[in-house]
C-alpha cells in the first residue's frame, strides 16, 4: 500500500472564472474513495508543495451512488466520485485526476449547475398528471414485465454523465439530451401516463429534440446506473415517428 | 394579501407536504440544501409498510400494524398518531402506484410484498431495493409539475438558517441563505413547516446523507422548539465499512431470506465457505424461533455486539457477523435475488469488491435514524383513537406556525422505529399536515406575514447577517472538521448500543468543553462564493448542541427501553430449575416492569437554554394497547408472557393514563 495519495485537481474561483490547477499529497487510508480524499483536503486545504489555499468545492449528498450529485470527471473519465475508490483509480494512473464536468457552467471548482437537466424534465413533462391526491383507491393493476421495464429508467438520477459524453451536447445545439428522452418513455410506458403521451412526445420533437440525436451510443456506456438510454431513445423515435404520421393525417 | 407557506426540506416528509398544499391551493416556497431530487430518502432501500391484500388474506388488520408499532417502540409512541398513520396506509401506498411509482408486481399485477423486522406479515411493498429513490422521484415529479405552473417556488442550494418569531413568539417566515452567492432571504410565511430529516452527522459517519447533521433542527430547537426522545437513536445490524459513509444493507436482504451467522467456535478463523451447515451459529433463529432474522433492530444489534463479544466477531478489528444470501444458505436462486434486492448486491460489491451471491457478506451495526427530534403536538379523536384531521395543532411544535414532519420530528416510533415504517410516516405526516395548515391560515387571528411590520424581517436579516459575517471571519484556533470527528468518536463510543452512567457524565461533560471550543473555530475560506466551509461549520456548531440533548437525556433515562440499553437497569431474566421458583421470579421480573413503566413511560423535552439542554417529562398516551413486555417470543420468556397476562395485564391498562409525571428533572 502507498503511503501518500497525490490527486491532482482543476479548480475555479467562481463562474466564468480561469481554470487552474493544484496538486494534493494525503495519507493514504484503507478504503479511500474520492470522496474521503476530498473531505481529507477540506480539513487541511495545503498543497503539495506546502501552500495553505482554500478547500475543494464540489458536490454530494448520498455517498452510495443513488442521488447523482456527485459526478466528475475523474481520471480523464465521467463518473461518480463517491463509487470511485482509490485503490482502483492508482490502478489507472499514479496521480488522480479530478475535474469538473464540461458540459455544464462550473459554479465553482468541481461544483457545476445542472439546471438544464431539471428544466428538461418540465419540459417533457416527465409527470404522471393524477386527478386528485384523495383517497380514490387503488392504481392499475400492472403486469411485472411493464414494471420490469420502467424501473431500470426510474433509476436515472439526473447525474451528468451521459450529457457529459454526448458529442450533440455541445454549445451550438440546443439537444434535450438521453436522460429527458428516457424520462419521457418511462411515463409513456404506464397506464395513466400513456394517456397523455402525446404531449411529451410532442415535446421531443421540436428543435433540440430527438431527431438531433446522432447515435454515438456513448450515453448508455457512459450511465452509472444502466439506465437503457439507447433503447429508450429507439422506442421514443418510432413512437414520434407514427406520431407526426398520425397527426399528418388527422389534421 | 395572499398567504404562504414555507416548507424547509424537500425529502418525502417535505415534498409531500408540498404537493398536498398546493392542491389545496396554498401557495408553497419549497426550501433545501440539495436540489429535492437529491434529498437524503433517496437512500432508502428496503420498501414502505402498510397492510395489504395478501397480509389480509392471512389475519392482518391496520390495527395489527398498529399493534406492531407500538410493541416495536416499546410504547414510548403517542398512540393516536400510530393509529391514524397504519389505517391511512394503505392510502398513502394507493396514492404511491397511481403517480406511478415503479413499485415490483407479483404475477398477477398486484404489488408484490416483503417481509420486514419486528412483524410476522409481508407487509412491505417496494422497488427492487432502491425503494426510496422511486418514491422521492414519485414525489419530486409531482411537486415539479406544480412548479411548472407556478404554484410552488423552489429555492434549491438554499439553506434555512432560523424561524423568525414576532413578538408575541409565533412563527411569521424563515431566513434562509444562498449557498452560491450567500445572499440572505427573509421569506415571509403564514406557516414554516420543517422536513428536515435526521442527524446522523453527529455521530461522524452513519448510514446518513451528508446532510443529514440535523443543524436546520436544531436551529428551530434553539429558537424555542422542544426536542424530545433525542436519547432514542437507532442502530442498525447491518451495514458496511467505509472511509466516509457506513453503507447500509438493507433489512429487506434478510427479508429475502438472508440469513445471519457466526462460527460456532470462537476463534474459527476458516473462510466462510469452509464451515460447514453444523458448524454455523445462526443465533438470531435459534433465540427467536418465531421472528428469526427479522427480530427488530435494536435486538438484533444488541444481539450481535453480545455474540461479537463473547469472540464469535468475523473480523478482527471490528463487530462483524455474517448475512448470508448465498444460495447454500437461503436455498433461493442468483435470478430470484438479483431481481428483488439489485441495488444493495451493486453497493456491496462495489464497495467491497465481493459478489454478496458467491459469499457471505460481513456486516456491522451503524448508526441509522433517530427516534427523536422536534416535539410536535396532535389532535386526539376520542371516538376514533386516531387523529382528528385538519386540526391546525396536529405535527405542530410548540410554537404557533411552526410545524415539524418526517424523521425530523419525534414521534412515530418510539423507543425504535420498525424498518419501512419511516417512508410512511415520513409521507403519512407530509400529506396528514397539509388540512390543519389549511384551518390555521383560514382561522388565522391578527395580520398574514405579507402585513407583518417590514421591521421584523430586516431585524432577522440584520442578526443572521451579523452571525455568519462573524463566522466567516472567525480566526480561532480549533478546526471545525477535527472537531467534528471529535464529536463523531465520542457519541459513537458512549451513546449509541450499550449506555453507561458514568460514561454518559463524562460525555455530557466533554460536550460542553466541545461547546465550549466550538465558539473558536477557524475558517480555512473567508470568501463570499459558494462557501461550503461556512456551511459545514455552521452546521458543527449545531451538532455539539444537539449531542447534548441526545447525551443529557440518555444520561437522566434509568431504564431499558427499545434503543435505550443500559445494562445496569436491565431487568435480568428469570431463571431457576425448580418451577415454583421460577414462577416466582417472573412474577418479580413483572412487577420491575411494571414500576419501570411507571416511572418511565414518558416523553423526554428538552429545552435549550446556554448551558446545554433542560429537561422535562411528559406522560404518553398508551391508552389504547397497554404496555407488556417485549420479549418477542426469546427462548425461555413464555412464563414472563403468561404471568404477565393472568397478573398484570388488567393492571397495565391504566398505565398509558396515569404515566407518572416527574418534575422537571434538569441536568
Ligand atoms: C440507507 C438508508 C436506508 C433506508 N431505508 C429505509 C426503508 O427501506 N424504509 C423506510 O421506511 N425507511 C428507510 N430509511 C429511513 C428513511 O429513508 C428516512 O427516515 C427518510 O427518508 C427521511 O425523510 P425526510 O423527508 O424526513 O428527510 P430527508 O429525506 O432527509 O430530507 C431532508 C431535507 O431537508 C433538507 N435540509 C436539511 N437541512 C436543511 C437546511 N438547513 N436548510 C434547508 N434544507 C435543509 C435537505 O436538503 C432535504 O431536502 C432509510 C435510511 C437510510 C439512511
Ligand atoms: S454522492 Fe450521491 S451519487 Fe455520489
Amino acid at each position: 500500500m502507498p503511503e501518500t495519495v497525490t490527486v491532482r485537481v482543476q479548480r475555479q474561483d467562481q463562474r466564468g472564472g480561469r481554470p487552474y490547477t493544484q496538486e494534493f499529497r494525503l495519507p493514504y487510508k484503507p478504503r479511500m474513495n474520492v470522496i474521503s480524499v476530498l473531505q481529507d483536503i477540506a480539513c487541511e486545504p495545503r498543497t503539495a508543495s506546502g501552500e495553505d489555499t482554500t478547500p475543494v468545492a464540489w458536490d454530494c449528498a448520498c455517498l452510495e451512488e443513488v442521488c447523482g450529485a456527485c459526478s466528475m470527471v475523474i481520471n480523464g473519465k465521467v463518473r461518480q466520485a463517491c463509487t470511485a475508490l482509490v485503490d482502483n483509480l492508482l490502478k489507472e494512473q499514479p496521480v488522480i485526476d479530478l475535474r469538473p464536468m464540461t458540459k455544464f457552467p462550473v459554479i465553482r471548482d468541481l461544483v457545476v449547475d445542472r439546471s438544464r437537466m431539471f428544466e428538461a424534465l418540465k419540459q417533457v413533462k416527465a409527470w404522471i398528471p393524477v386527478d386528485t391526491y384523495g383517497d380514490v383507491g387503488e392504481g392499475p393493476m400492472i403486469a411485472p414485465e411493464q414494471a420490469d421495464s420502467r424501473y431500470p429508467k426510474s433509476r436515472c438520477m439526473t447525474c451528468g454523465c451521459c450529457l457529459e459524453v454526448c458529442p450533440q451536447v455541445n454549445e451550438h445545439s440546443d439537444f434535450i439530451g438521453p436522460q429527458a428522452i428516457a424520462q419521457a418513455v418511462l411515463f409513456n410506458e404506464h397506464p395513466t401516463g400513456a394517456m397523455t403521451a402525446a404531449t411529451r412526445l410532442e415535446a421531443l420533437m421540436g428543435p433540440g429534440g430527438i431527431s438531433d440525436c446522432g447515435n454515438s451510443q456513448n450515453c448508455v456506456k457512459a450511465c452509472p446506473k444502466e439506465v437503457p438510454l439507447t433503447e429508450a431513445i429507439a422506442i421514443a423515435g418510432r413512437a414520434t415517428t407514427w406520431h407526426a404520421i398520425k397527426r399528418w393525417f388527422t389534421k | 394579501m395572499s398567504q404562504r407557506v414555507v416548507v424547509i426540506g424537500g425529502g418525502l416528509a417535505g415534498l409531500a407536504a408540498s404537493m398536498k398544499l398546493a392542491e389545496e391551493g396554498i401557495a408553497v416556497d419549497l426550501v433545501s440544501m440539495v436540489p429535492v431530487k437529491r434529498s437524503h430518502s433517496v437512500c432508502a432501500q428496503g420498501g414502505i409498510n402498510s397492510t395489504n391484500k395478501f397480509t389480509r388474506a392471512q389475519g392482518d388488520s391496520e390495527q395489527k400494524h398498529f399493534d406492531d408499532t407500538v410493541y416495536g417502540g416499546e410504547f414510548l409512541n403517542n398512540q393516536p398518531m400510530v393509529k391514524e398513520m397504519a389505517y391511512w396506509a394503505p392510502k398513502v401506498v394507493n396514492l404511491l402506484e397511481r403517480i406511478g411509482v415503479p413499485f415490483n408486481r407479483s404475477d398477477e399485477g398486484n404489488l408484490a410484498v416483503r417481509r420486514f423486522g419486528g412483524t410476522l406479515y409481508k407487509r412491505t411493498v417496494y422497488a427492487g431495493a432502491s425503494t426510496g429513490q422511486q418514491l422521492l422521484y414519485g414525489l419530486d415529479e409531482q411537486v415539479r409539475r406544480f412548479e411548472a405552473e407556478g404554484r410552488i417556488s423552489k429555492y434549491e442550494f438554499w439553506e434555512f438558517l432560523g424561524p423568525i418569531l414576532d413578538d408575541q413568539g409565533t412563527c411569521r417566515g424563515a431566513v434562509v441563505q444562498d449557498m452560491f452567492s450567500l445572499e440572505l432571504k427573509a421569506l415571509k410565511a403564514d406557516a414554516v413547516v420543517m422536513a428536515t430529516g435526521g442527524c446522523g452527522l453527529i455521530y461522524g459517519k452513519s448510514t446518513m446523507s451528508m446532510v443529514c447533521t440535523g443543524g436546520a433542527n436544531a436551529r428551530a430547537y434553539k429558537a424555542g422548539a422542544f426536542y424530545a426522545n433525542g436519547e432514542f437513536i437507532q442502530v442498525h445490524p447491518s451495514a458496511i465499512p467505509g472511509q466516509d459513509k457506513l453503507r447500509l444493507i438493507s433489512e429487506g436482504a434478510r427479508g429475502e431470506g438472508g440469513r445471519v451467522w457466526v462460527p460456532r467456535e470462537p476463534g474459527d478463523t476458516r473462510h466462510p465457505g469452509q464451515i460447514p451447515e453444523g458448524e454455523r451459529y445462526y443465533f438470531l433463529e435459534e433465540r427467536y424461533p418465531e421472528y428469526g432474522n427479522l427480530v427488530p433492530r435494536d435486538i438484533a444489534t444488541r444481539e450481535i455486539f453480545a455474540i461479537c463479544k463473547s469472540g464469535r466477531s468475523v473480523d478482527p478489528d471490528t463487530y462483524c457477523v455474517y448475512l448470508d444470501l448465498t444460495e447454500k444458505a437461503t436455498k433461493i436462486k442468483r435470478q430470484v435475488l438479483e431481481h428483488k434486492l439489485g441495488n444493495i448486491l451493486e453497493i456491496y460489491e462495489k464497495f467491497v469488491g465481493v459478489d454478496p451471491l458467491d459469499e457471505p457478506m460481513k456486516i456491522f451495526p451503524a448508526v441509522h435514524y433517530s427516534m427523536g427530534g422536534l416535539w410536535v403536538d396532535y389532535v386526539k379523536d376520542t371516538r376514533t383513537g386516531g387523529l382528528v384531521a385538519g386540526e391546525p395543532a396536529n405535527q405542530r411544535t410548540n410554537i404557533p406556525g411552526l410545524y415539524a414532519i418526517g424523521e425530523c420530528d419525534y414521534q412515530f416510533h418510539g423507543a425504535n422505529r420498525l424498518g419501512a415504517n419511516s417512508l410512511l410516516s415520513c409521507i403519512f405526516s407530509g400529506l396528514f399536515v397539509a388540512p390543519g395548515i389549511k384551518s390555521w391560515l383560514k382561522n388565522m387571528t391578527g395580520t398574514a406575514a405579507a402585513d407583518q411590520p417590514a421591521s421584523l424581517y430586516e431585524g432577522a436579516l440584520a442578526r443572521h447577517r451579523d452571525a455568519y459575517k462573524a463566522l466567516i471571519n472567525s480566526d480561532g484556533d480549533e478546526n471545525p472538521y477535527k472537531l467534528h470527528r471529535e464529536l463523531g468518536e465520542l457519541m459513537t463510543r458512549n451513546c449509541t448500543v450499550v449506555r453507561d452512567n458514568g460514561e454518559l457524565r463524562e460525555t455530557v461533560s466533554q460536550l460542553g468543553e466541545l461547546a465550549e471550543r466550538a465558539t473558536r473555530l477557524k475558517m480555512t475560506d473567508k470568501g463570499n462564493w459558494t462557501n461550503q466551509n461556512l456551511s459545514f461549520t455552521r452546521a458543527v456548531v449545531d451538532m455539539v448542541d444537539l449531542a447534548r440533548v441526545i447525551a443529557a437525556g440518555a444520561l437522566a433515562r434509568d431504564e431499558c427501553r427499545g434503543a435505550h440499553y443500559k445494562p445496569e437497569f436491565e431487568i435480568p431474566a428469570p431463571t431457576a430449575t425448580d418451577k415454583d421458583e421460577l414462577e416466582r421470579k417472573a412474577d418479580q421480573w413483572c412487577q420491575r416492569y411494571y414500576k419501570q413503566n411507571q416511572e418511565w413511560l414518558k416523553t423526554t423535552r428538552a429545552s435549550y437554554t446556554g448551558d446545554g439542554p433542560q429537561l422535562s417529562y411528559e406522560p404518553v398516551d398508551a391508552a389504547e394497547i397497554p404496555p407488556r413486555p417485549r420479549t418477542y417470543g426469546i427462548v425461555g420468556a413464555e412464563i414472563i408472557e403468561r404471568v404477565w397476562r393472568e397478573r398484570y395485564l388488567a393492571k397495565a391498562e391504566t398505565l398509558g393514563h396515569e404515566a407518572e409525571l416527574s418534575a422537571s428533572a434538569g441536568t
